[in-house]
């Protein structure tokens, strides 16, 4: 990519900038690469790293001591048979879909300012859905069978039993999970290669390279690789949609009130969105900060993603309007109770919560300045994060906890590994995003300098 | 073999792990070659307190161990129930009859066995006690049987010894007696009903004249001898006819649940309340102190403290014309009261010869008198009551004959004391201090099931036999003489309590058999042999019931013992057997333990129940601590607040708070024991009681009693029904039947379906230990069933309606629908829950990978998950091993489980069917809660045979199905309940339904 190298320094004035500064193709490549190949070791980003690997330790420990004792270490009980563990399933599956929303959606919707997020949402994304697919598996009873999900040829002539949505939620997240690595290590083949040209080390060079595929950067690799991921995008897109409309399906299929609603797959997918863009801009604020890239992640880049929220928190507020509504309108005793439950049952607390952090609270996101402060906007980015989990919350255990059955009402509290491997879980994805950061390029380099490169034309035109 | 060793392996072992390392240290060549060497006598290395513990636990191991594999059948000759077969078919249970002693009577039982061993206890259907019904307790026996912590060994000291050690010390003593009459020599029993013990009895009183016979059994009925013996003259038993009684008034009396004979009571009575058979339908009146299952039964109710009872019973003798009542009870009843009396003895009044009136056996003398001469009045007596011979052996009064008892030990008369069957040092009146007193006795022995508090105390510890384990008699509630034949032989060192009293006629060695065949050998004919297996097929001598006997009825309630007179004051207590763990007996049985008790749900604890007035009067919630003072002694207990209890007045259950007696038995609950008194036995006049601000966390397995609105029960007056058969289809907004996947196609020859009548069910819960004990069902503890966890596949809803003082009790046993179109088949993603052709809702558990979402969505959240490895307790103990019924799988840890329908028997008879070239035929498959059931409220067959008995019920317009509107179409329905309350007092029948309103 020496072609790309440009040494002398290049004025860029433009209105409505999304990078900031003087940003030329050498900057930006040089920003990016250095802060994999020559940082040195940070005590801090050690010290994160250290917090995260004991959470991920966490993790392991929580999830032996659940292979050992079985299920019952967990608050699950005999109204609510899931808990935690498929909270945080759906929890991390939601946050997964900023990623590909980002490089896929907006990549076909030919938005731009997209480039310096995608890279590093996508591999958030990968994080996540690994973190979400622990919690399928591990909510098993019998988790030596799990394998029994997947059908394969066996001499028990035994297929899964494909009317289960459950079934198709093992489909739906693994081709999700494929795709997303698929698309992800794609986009990182040309940066891979630069990576492999910058580094000094010997032996960084030949991982980089061996990763890199052989890239040169030639036409035809331009070529076919523009081709490839335009059609990747094209896989992706759909996904975007269909996991998460699967994932609601879990819920939707069943007869219990609470979870047997038709508008639960536009509402999740809009919450999926809205929480991974929130789960974004959390990790972006300090990152940015942290290694310098203000100009590269740019109040723009900050800007447009609350703008996302908005959008996507009013969808879901339409989807908790309408929940209340039809329990209203169909006049369906069981509905109008679960109603009531929410309302004012013993997690009523958790329901206006829920309301406070995913409806009322984003709404500040309509003032610019508070689009435009770096504090307000992480700290509502967290209360969203909050608000989906909770959201979960009152969708799987209020409706479970009180069904149709008053004598088998109960109450779901969870126990100290429940905690412990949801706080494992977030251990292992900022472990594995803490690697990420200092060993791949977390900007897209070439996509970057693409947008320099435009932003310079547009400017020229002024 | 080397001790420290042992010691370390088993240090800091208790309970399950216990039994484990046991198992594991038991299988060791070192401990095989020491058990060679020095079983079975202690040896010196068990001199010092730790050794002994040590040996202790290894003796029970090697014994348990060493129990198992020659578990037979015993080597006398046992009849079988139907017929013998050339040999033992393994896979083909064989059925015995036998019988238990238990409250006062013993009841006919069928026993299952597989291989030699029992495995399961059913009633027998030829006997008068039980007609093929059992209770919960009979249902639970057969965990008695295996509980591993029985008393295994010989105790001297609390150190392990031998019967033959034993017994030449009474050998020792018998010379003794001889020489000075049995001078000191008392023997302590329970109620005994057994001819052949009380001939025994006799002859060791003829043998040492100067020795005496103590009874006492925790629940007496001294109340109510006392009565017989003021009014007609002699201690005479009752006999109900409830078939015959069109208006029956309870004060106080759970005659559905606790009398000896309940079983056939609750089957007569509910026989009555069938509205769609009869529209003559019966009317129970009932007062009562606390809430009982025969008064959420009862078409009106009065809630009265046992110091208004009295008043009442006076009220409604002088309303029913008995001469010469003058009331000695200053309570006044209020306006409404009087009212409900007048009603209720109008009724009476007009079903002269066909009115039953009953009284609860604990209540004052004076109440039970009383109701003698109603009956009376009534023309009742030998009618619908009859009197006949006490059916115990030498009756006696037991509170004055334990007081006797411990007034002679405190003036030293006493220095042999042997204690059979019974566990004073725990069951006695807090304020006799017997356990104290009976250290000071000289020779103390003790003989019983379990190492407990009384066996700690004695000095002597014998082992005793399971009633399946030994030959005994006894005689049902009408005086029917049942057999009791063994099972299998002696998993343990015991001997009956046949054998021990031989031993005292200086007769030792005599088997139970010998001795109970040798009473009966010249009392049942010319031909022995013949009425000798005739008697142990049939599991009873036929006619051998007492006859009635006619008393005149002395009105004498003026003076004596039946001059009773209490005042009203604020807090007043009653204390009651309780409904699971009885007065104690049953503590250490995990079914009953954990079984949900009738109307609190509660399992593993008692509390003290009081009044939701009460409770705010001593401003607690469920779970608060009170203390309360009998002036003498003080408790503290937590409180569960009931609708249905008399306010001022609080209830305990007796059976709780036990320090010793097995690991499951100890530290549950209080021990109410502490604060009863030997006079008043189940009643305390007067208490204090205040709040101490502590709590206690109690497990109850429903948290919520209300229906809110959904019309889970059914139910309206006998008026209503008749006006609209249908009215329980006017409370549901039913579909027609839909399904995305199409209807199942489903086999021509059965359909399985099941009917539950409401109108019957009393929620006595024998059908909830009856699927335990069928379908092999873990126990989780109470730990895991304050987590939510519990197991068992039936449950039995407990709803109230109406107004929290006044709200109406109804009870509704729920187990797997068996649905249609089940909402669990298809979320399950590896299809281990599926639809068999003939309907039934199968659960596969080797597929089952425990993804839990069926459970999530069964509408009737009848779904149990194995959240834990709850079968580890019954898979780590060799004993508990054997009790497993052999046909139906233990499940393991992280799979799904529920009701089957009992498919093991569907198949057992389709076996039998297919060999046989024909279809299974209608009541040859009866399920295991259908069986056990007293009442009869369950049918089960073949919803494709139009003329099967459950097709019968189904077609009638009182069927109805849970949450019909969710399209489920299941295949258990209910019949709606129809009570028959008098329209004369038409608050009380306020509970109609009022259909119109929901149409």
């Amino acid at each position: 990519m020496a072609n790309m190298q440009k040494t002398e320094k290049q004025e860029v004035i433009y209105e409505e900038s999304i990078l900031t500064g003087d940003q030329t193709h050498a900057s930006v490549h040089k920003k990016i690469t250095d802060i994999v190949l020559t940082r040195p070791l940070e005590k801090g980003w050690l010290f994160a790293l250290s917090i995260a690997l004991a959470g991920l330790l966490t993790l392991v420990i929580s999830i032996g001591w659940l292979v050992k004792k079985g299920i019952g270490i967990w608050g699950n009980n005999n109204p609510v048979g899931w808990a935690f563990d498929i909270i945080n399933f759906v929890w991390w599956v939601g946050i997964a879909h900023a990623g590909t929303f980002i490089s896929a959606i907006l990549l076909l919707l030919k938005q731009k300012w997209r480039m310096s997020i995608s890279r590093f949402s996508e591999a958030m994304t990968l994080f996540a859905v690994a973190c979400a697919g622990t919690f399928p598996i591990i909510h098993l009873g019998r988790i030596d069978r799990a394998y029994w999900l997947f059908p394969y040829p066996n001499t028990m002539w035994m297929w899964p039993q494909f009317r289960s949505p459950l079934l198709w939620d093992v489909f739906a997240v693994s081709t999700y999970a494929t795709v997303s690595l698929l698309f992800w290590y794609t986009g990182l083949i040309p940066d891979l290669a630069a990576m492999r040209d910058q580094a000094k080390e010997p032996w960084k060079k030949r991982i980089y390279g061996a990763l890199a595929l052989g890239w040169r950067g030639s036409a035809h690799h331009w070529f076919r690789y523009e081709t490839a991921c335009l059609l990747l995008a094209g896989l992706a897109a759909p996904l975007v949609l269909s996991v998460h409309t699967v994932v609601s399906l879990d819920f939707a299929v069943s007869v219990l009130p609470g979870w047997h609603t038709t508008v639960f797959p536009p509402y999740f997918v809009a919450g999926a969105v809205f929480s991974g863009f929130a789960m974004v801009i959390t990790l972006c604020v300090p990152i940015r900060k942290w290694f310098g890239i203000e100009d590269l992640i740019t109040m723009k880049h900050l800007d447009n993603m609350a703008k996302v929220i908005i959008a996507t928190g009013l969808i879901v507020a339409y989807g908790y309007f309408m929940e209340v509504f039809i329990a209203w309108y169909s006049g369906n005793q069981y509905e109008r109770f679960l109603t009531m439950n929410r309302f004012v049952g013993p997690y009523a607390a958790f329901y206006w919560a829920l309301i406070l952090c995913n409806v009322v609270i984003p709404q500040l996101f309509w003032i610019k300045s508070v689009r435009q402060n770096l504090v307000w906007l992480w700290v509502i980015s967290i209360v969203v994060n909050i608000g989906m989990w909770l959201e979960r919350f009152v969708i799987i255990v209020i409706s479970l906890h009180r069904d149709f059955m008053p004598s088998s009402w109960a109450m779901y509290i969870p126990k100290i590994w429940d905690i412990t491997t949801f706080v494992g879980s977030l251990g292992l994805f900022f472990t594995l995003l803490i690697l990420f950061i200092r060993v791949l390029p977390m900007i897209s380099i070439f996509e970057v300098q693409t947008i320099v490169d435009s932003e310079k034309k547009h400017a020229d035109k002024h | 073999m080397n001790f420290d060793w042992v010691r370390k392996k088993l240090a800091d072992k208790t309970g399950k792990n216990l039994w484990r390392s046991m198992e594991e240290i038991a299988e060791t060549p070192e401990f095989m070659s020491y058990l060679k060497e020095e079983f079975p006598n202690g040896s010196a290395q068990t001199a010092s307190p730790e050794a002994r513990r040590d040996f202790l636990k290894l003796m029970g191991a090697s014994l348990l161990l060493a129990a198992m594999p020659g578990c037979t059948q015993p080597k006398e000759k046992i009849v079988p129930y139907v017929k013998m077969p050339e040999e033992i078919v393994p896979g083909k249970p064989l059925f015995y009859a036998t019988g238990m002693p238990f409250n006062r009577h013993v009841t006919g039982l069928l026993a299952e066995s597989h291989m030699g061993r029992p495995t399961k206890l059913d009633g027998n259907p030829g006997h008068t006690d039980s007609l093929g019904a059992t209770s919960l307790f009979h249902q639970a026996a057969i965990l008695g049987l295996y509980d591993p912590d029985r008393s295994k060994v010989v105790l001297k000291s609390g150190q392990s010894s031998s019967l033959s050690a034993f017994l030449s010390v009474i050998e020792k003593k018998l010379a003794e007696w001889d020489a000075n009459g049995g001078e000191g020599l008392r023997i302590l029993t329970g109620t005994v009903t057994s001819p052949t013990f009380g001939d025994q009895m006799k002859q060791v009183l003829t043998r040492f004249p100067k020795a005496k016979w103590h009874r006492y059994d925790a629940i007496h009925i001294d109340e109510a001898r006392r009565a017989q013996k003021a009014a007609l003259g002699e201690f005479a038993d009752s006999v109900y006819d409830f078939k015959k009684a069109d208006v029956v008034f309870s004060l106080g009396s759970n005659f559905l649940i606790n009398l000896p004979g309940s079983l056939r009571y609750a089957r007569e009575f509910t026989s009555r309340r069938q509205a769609h058979k009869d529209k003559n339908m019966n009317r129970l009146y009932a007062v009562e102190a606390e809430p009982t299952l025969t008064g959420a039964a009862a078409d009106h109710l009065l809630r009265a403290k046992v110091s208004k009872m009295i008043a009442v019973t006076e009220s409604l003798a002088q309303r029913v014309g008995v001469n010469n009542v003058q009331p000695t009870s200053s309570v006044k009843l209020s306006k409404d009261e009087q009212h409900w009396l007048d009603i209720a003895a109008k009724d009476l009044r007009n079903a002269q010869g066909k009115s039953l009136v009953l009284a609860g056996e604990q209540l004052p003398a004076r109440i039970q008198a009383l109701v003698f001469a109603i009956n009376e009045q009534l023309g009742n007596t030998g009618k619908t009551v009859s009197w006949i011979e006490p059916t115990e052996q030498d009756p006696v009064l037991h509170g004055v004959s334990l007081a006797e008892l411990t007034a002679d030990i405190r003036d030293k008369k006493v220095s042999d004391l042997f204690i059979l069957g019974i566990n004073p040092a725990y069951a006695a009146p807090g304020d006799l201090n017997f356990s104290d007193l009976l250290a000071s006795v000289p020779f103390s022995v003790h003989h019983g099931l379990y190492n407990d508090e009384t066996a700690a105390v004695c000095q002597w510890h014998i082992p005793a036999t399971h009633f399946l384990e030994h030959f005994s008699d006894g005689r049902a509630s009408d005086g029917t003489v049942t057999m009791i034949q063994p099972l299998i032989n002696p998993l343990y060192d015991g001997v009956s309590e046949h054998e021990l009293v031989s031993a005292l006629l200086g007769k030792p060695g005599r088997s139970s058999e010998k001795i109970v065949r040798g009473y009966w050998k010249d009392k049942l004919g010319l031909d022995f042999d013949g009425a000798w297996r005739k008697a142990l097929h049939d599991g009873l001598i036929t006619g051998s019931a007492f006859t009635a006997k006619s008393f005149t009825v002395k009105t004498v309630w003026e003076s004596g013992e039946l001059n009773q007179s209490f005042t009203e004051s604020e807090w007043e207590m009653t204390l009651r057997p309780d409904e699971s763990v009885w007065d104690g007996q049953f503590a250490n049985n995990g079914w009953l333990q954990e079984l949900p008790k009738p109307l609190t749900k509660l399992t593993w604890d008692n509390a003290a129940h009081i009044s939701p007035e009460s409770a705010q009067k001593l401003e607690v919630q469920n779970g608060d601590m009170i203390e309360i003072n009998n002036g003498l002694k003080k408790i503290e207990v937590p409180v569960w607040i009931i609708p249905g209890q008399t306010s001022g007045n609080i209830s305990l259950a007796l059976g709780y708070g036990r320090t010793l007696g097995g690991q499951i038995a100890k530290g549950l609950g209080f021990n109410a024991f502490t604060i009863q008194s030997a006079a008043l036995h189940l009643w305390v006049p007067k208490i204090s009681v205040r709040k101490t601000g502590a709590t206690a966390k109690l497990a109850s397995t429903q948290l919520h009693q209300n229906m809110e609105g959904r019309h889970q029960i059914r139910s309206a007056s006998l008026d209503t029904f008749k006006k609209q058969p249908d009215f329980a289809h006017h409370l549901e907004h039913a579909l027609p039947p839909a399904s995305f996947y199409g209807a199942h196609k489903g086999s021509d020859d059965y359909a399985w379906g099941m009917a539950i009548n409401l109108s019957s069910c009393i929620g006595c819960n024998a059908c909830v230990v009856a699927c335990n004990s069928e379908n092999n069902i873990p126990i989780v503890g109470k730990d895991e069933v304050l987590n939510g966890r519990e197991m068992h596949w039936v449950r039995i809803d407990h709803y109230y309606e109406g107004d929290i003082d006044t709200a109406e009790s109804h009870q509704q046993p729920v187990m797997c629908m068996h649905c249609e179109n089940a909402p669990c088949e298809p979320v399950c993603p590896v299809g281990a829950t599926t639809h068999s052709d003939e309907g039934l809702n199968e659960m596969t558990y080797n597929r089952c990978i425990g993804t839990r979402y069926c459970a999530n969505n069964c509408p009737y959240k009848v779904r149990r998950f194995n959240f834990l490895a709850y079968t580890d307790r019954d898979k780590h103990s060799e004993a508990l091993k054997l009790m497993h019924n052999p046909d139906v799988t233990v499940r393991n840890r992280g799979i799904m489980e529920k009701c089957t329908f009992c498919v093991q028997r569907i198949n057992q008879a389709r076996i039998t069917a297919k060999k046989e070239d024909r279809l299974i035929r209608d009541g040859e498959i009866k399920t295991a809660c259908q069986t056990a059931c007293p009442t009869t409220a369950i049918a089960f067959g073949n919803l494709k045979d139009k003329n099967s008995e459950v097709s019968k019920w189904k077609a009638q317009p009182l069927n109805y199905g849970l949450l019909n509107e969710l399209n489920t179409q299941p295949r258990l329905t209910y019949l709606a309940k129809v009570k028959n309350p008098n329209p004369s007092l038409a608050s009380e029948a306020a509970h109609d339904a009022h259909p119109a309103k929901h149409h």
